[in-house]
């Protein structure tokens, strides 16, 4: 690394800290801009292998052949963290990374939402992806690519379907039902009993009678088939689980992506203007470079059905602190996910002053700008957010022989399922359920509608 | 405050770090290669089906659209309308976008579903095709058809000291000289004794050379689905009979109520009225033979496909023409693309081939009634085939 990038680093840093931001130390690496593009498409530098992932690549590289998209940088929470930086950057871009990237590490190490996620998935993710996909690379020798890749077709499928309210260490349903909660004893009770005829209530040996499984509807299916699954063996479970914990690390990145990006921008540009050792023709570049990661997808007079999760996390940040303080801005950043963030600091003058809009589109192309109503507006930019964007399906009942019942919450999630993908799903779940499996959505004209793999 | 300071790392010259090794998205975008290429082989009936690969040499290689395979995973249904958040200069009830238009950025952030509709070209290589069918679907190799057949020609064989100019051997003739030179030192540098010429020897060869007949019923009652079949069913087994003869002819023969010779390009595409004549084409195929194709220099196929109606009045004529290719040729295959699957084989043009068949000739008749009875109809083709060479 040139000299001056690692100088400007440590006085960056300093910098950082003197201004109250607050993180574990960050491993940087300078990297070919070709690992950086894999490292994106991967999520993790070292992860998995599964061909679905070379899919992606191919859609990224085509990207960046045509110069649609550039990577400037790609952080890992933990302790330590890890950053990634594209070689090919100029001085000025990776001083602007860096500064960046101590951004994020402030959030990782203070939001909650990060904070109990690397609590319980640990603090070397990195290191644990790699150790996985080690694992993977064994299971392959020993049972063939072909076995490998249908659990994986399979709990990659079911990545998003996780409960990450529930937790990631969670103990196994309890075998039988609980005892009915007997009323405590009183005198009421007492003399109920004695009235004449009335006979001794007939308490079913509650230890006897074994629950049902699930209990109640489990969304978490990764876990619940890979601790439920009738005949899943043990290494198919190991990869299960490791898609599963993957997925836990996700969720938070997910969750808070629009919060997480703006405040590492509101801090890049914070720490590049008091950056006093920086010459001015160095700053200048940086801050151009600033610019076009903060710009919103449409500029002038254009108009963009997409908004950049850069610039409107930056916007509200420079928003907050410029109203309520650096202090607030703090507690905000560790309390809130981007549903708080949104819904409680997106601001009608926000709105109107970043010209965001809502509009209608039709099934023919037509598109239509709907009315601004602030409330819906908010809840169509985190539409998309809930449960990874995934639709609300949950295990519902595992029956006498086996048949593993799904369902999805169509009405929470306003319509039914694409019935031809959800067979492909059902069809890779069979595969490691390897009883029938099924589930129940309605069709487009909202009737109810029960697909089934193997088809009935 | 951090406890530890950060660490900066670059990459030092020559300290090549172990990502720059190997590529994983690259990797793992050979294992989808593989995938889809297996997938698309499942599905060549239909693929073949639609392009035209007849004729030509073996090094051809077929184009496939294909598409990104899709890992599924459970999304919604897409709805009538959809709601979006934008940004930009628009104000309620202004209008983005008409009906029909596809505006630029549509469905971005729509989830990874987008990726579904990609196209891209898959070349595969015939040779390895055939390979792999061959392999899939268990087919014998032909023996190729000696016996009567033969072609006489010229073989090199062995070196003359006398010989024309032309077919002097350089290199036998220096090694000569060499052989001479080490037994007496002192002689020529090079003289006549050492000139030697190849020599050429009149040999009977057995007849690797083929030539099929394929034979159509384009009367107006055959459906495009049909000829969707009948060409499936032709394109392979002229590719099997190639792994066998170094040499073949496909000849295209479509008939009505009368028969016309075709080139390959042309041949599915014609589209005839009237009734059919079965008769028409057996008799232009004989006069063929006569004229172009002695049997005993070529190994004749012929392979007919009809919906199996024939005209009653020509039942004689058309076993009588039948009948005298079936002395000359090798096999007869007649695929019929039923109207309906229960009538499969009992019509009137699989009876003419029935009677053929009594009368000793080679011949086998298959249904086609849907894309996977063309590869019943190929394994039953090559199985019996190699079965009678056994027998």
């Amino acid at each position: 690394m040139a000299r001056s990038l690692e100088s400007y680093g440590r006085k960056m840093e300093a910098l950082a800290i003197d201004q109250g931001l607050d993180y574990f130390p960050v491993h940087f690496e300078q990297v070919p801009a070709s690992f950086m593009m894999e490292v994106a498409i991967y999520g993790l530098p070292v992860r998995m292998p599964h061909w679905s992932f070379g899919v992606r690549y191919i859609h990224q590289l085509i990207q960046h052949q045509m110069g649609h998209s550039r990577l400037f940088e790609v952080v890992y929470p933990g302790n330590p963290g890890r950053a990634y930086m594209a070689q090919s950057n100029s001085i000025p871009e990776n001083t602007l990374v860096i500064a960046h990237v101590l951004g994020h590490a402030d959030f990782s190490k203070n939001n909650e939402l990060f904070r109990r996620s690397q609590e319980e998935v640990g603090y070397k993710i990195v290191e644990q992806a790699a150790g996985h996909a080690k694992r993977i690379a064994a299971a392959i020798d020993q049972h063939g690519q072909e076995k490998v890749e249908q659990v994986l077709d399979a709990a990659l499928a079911l990545e998003a379907h996780i409960d990450a309210f529930k937790g990631l260490r969670r103990d196994p349903y309890p075998e039988y039902r609980l005892p009915p909660s007997v009323a405590a004893p009183g005198e009421f009770k007492d003399r109920f009993r004695e009235l004449p005829g009335e006979e001794q209530p007939v308490v079913k040996d509650a230890e006897n009678v074994r629950a049902d499984i699930p209990p109640h509807q489990e969304r978490d299916l990764l876990w619940f088939i890979a601790h439920y699954a009738p005949a899943l063996e043990d290494w198919e479970r190991d990869i299960f689980l490791a898609v599963r914990e993957e997925s836990f690390y996700f969720y938070p990145v997910f969750a808070c992506q629009t919060m997480n990006e703006g405040w590492a921008s509101y801090w890049h540009a914070r720490l590049l203007r008091e950056a006093d050792f920086i010459p001015q023709s160095e700053y200048l570049d940086a801050i151009k470079t600033h610019s076009d990661v903060v710009r919103p997808h449409a500029s002038g007079n254009q108009v963009s059905l997409s908004l950049n999760p850069y610039h409107l996390g930056f916007s509200m940040w420079e928003k907050i602190i410029e109203t309520e303080g650096l202090e607030r801005a703090f507690q905000i950043r560790k309390e809130e996910d981007d549903f708080g963030f949104i819904r409680n600091y997106l601001t009608p003058e926000l709105v109107e002053e970043l010209k965001l809009f809502q509009y209608q589109q039709k099934k023919d192309g037509s598109i239509s700008v709907l009315e601004t109503d602030l409330d819906a507006l908010k809840e169509s930019i985190l539409n998309r957010k809930y449960n990874f964007g995934a639709p609300r399906v949950s295990a519902a009942e595992v029956g006498v022989d086996g048949t593993l019942h799904l369902v999805h919450e169509h009405q929470s999630d306003g319509r039914g399922l694409d019935l031809g993908r959800c067979e492909k799903v059902l069809e890779y779940t069979h595969r490691v359920w390897r009883r029938p499996v099924t589930l129940s959505t309605v069709d487009a004209k909202n009737a109810p509608r029960t697909v089934s793999y193997p088809a009935e | 405050m951090p406890e530890t300071p950060s660490t900066f790392s670059g990459c030092e010259e020559g300290g090549r770090q172990w990502y720059e090794l190997f590529s994983r998205g690259a990797r793992d975008w050979l294992r989808h290669n593989e995938k889809i290429r297996k997938a698309v082989l499942e599905k060549l009936p239909d693929v073949i089906a639609e392009s035209d690969l007849m004729g030509g040499s073996d090094n051809r290689s077929v184009k496939v659209p294909v598409k990104f395979l899709e890992h599924f995973r459970f999304c919604l249904s897409t709805p009538d309308e959809q709601e979006g958040t934008g940004q930009g200069d628009a104000q309620p009830g202004d209008q983005l976008a008409g009906p029909g238009q596809d505006r630029e950025g549509k469905g971005r952030g729509e989830g990874g579903n987008d990726q579904g509709g990609i196209e891209f070209v898959l070349e595969l290589k015939i040779d390895d095709i055939i390979d792999w069918l061959w392999e899939e679907l268990m087919l014998p190799n032909l023996e190729v058809k000696t016996g009567a057949t033969r072609e006489d020609d010229y073989k090199r064989e062995g070196w003359n000291r006398r010989g024309a100019r032309s077919r002097l051997d350089r290199r036998r003739s220096i090694k000569e000289a060499i052989k001479r030179r080490a037994v007496d030192p002192d002689g020529p540098a090079f003289c006549n004794e050492d000139l030697r010429y190849r020599q050429l020897v009149m040999r009977q060869q057995p007849a690797t050379q083929a030539v099929v007949f394929l034979a159509m019923d384009v009367s107006s009652s055959m459906r495009d689905r049909d000829r969707k079949l009948a060409k499936t069913f032709f394109f392979w087994a002229i590719q099997g009979l190639r792994r066998q003869y170094s040499h073949i002819e496909p000849v295209f023969i479509a008939h009505t109520v009368k028969a016309w010779e075709f080139e390959e390009e042309e041949f599915f595409k014609v589209r005839g009225s009237g009734g059919t004549v079965a008769s028409t084409a057996f008799g232009a195929i004989n006069t063929i033979i006569d004229e172009r194709y002695d049997p005993a220099r070529f190994n004749i196929y012929m392979f007919y496909a009809s919906d199996g109606e024939n005209f009653r009045d020509d039942h004689d004529p058309a076993e009588q023409a039948l009948d005298r290719i079936s002395i000359v040729a090798s096999y007869i295959g007649y695929v019929e693309t039923p109207a309906s699957e229960e009538r499969a084989l009992d019509t009137e043009t699989a009876a003419i081939f029935d009677s053929a068949a009594e009368h000793g000739a080679p011949v086998g008749s298959y249904a086609l009634t849907s894309n996977e009875s063309v590869w019943t109809a190929i394994r039953g083709f090559f199985q019996q085939h190699a079965g009678e060479k056994v027998a």
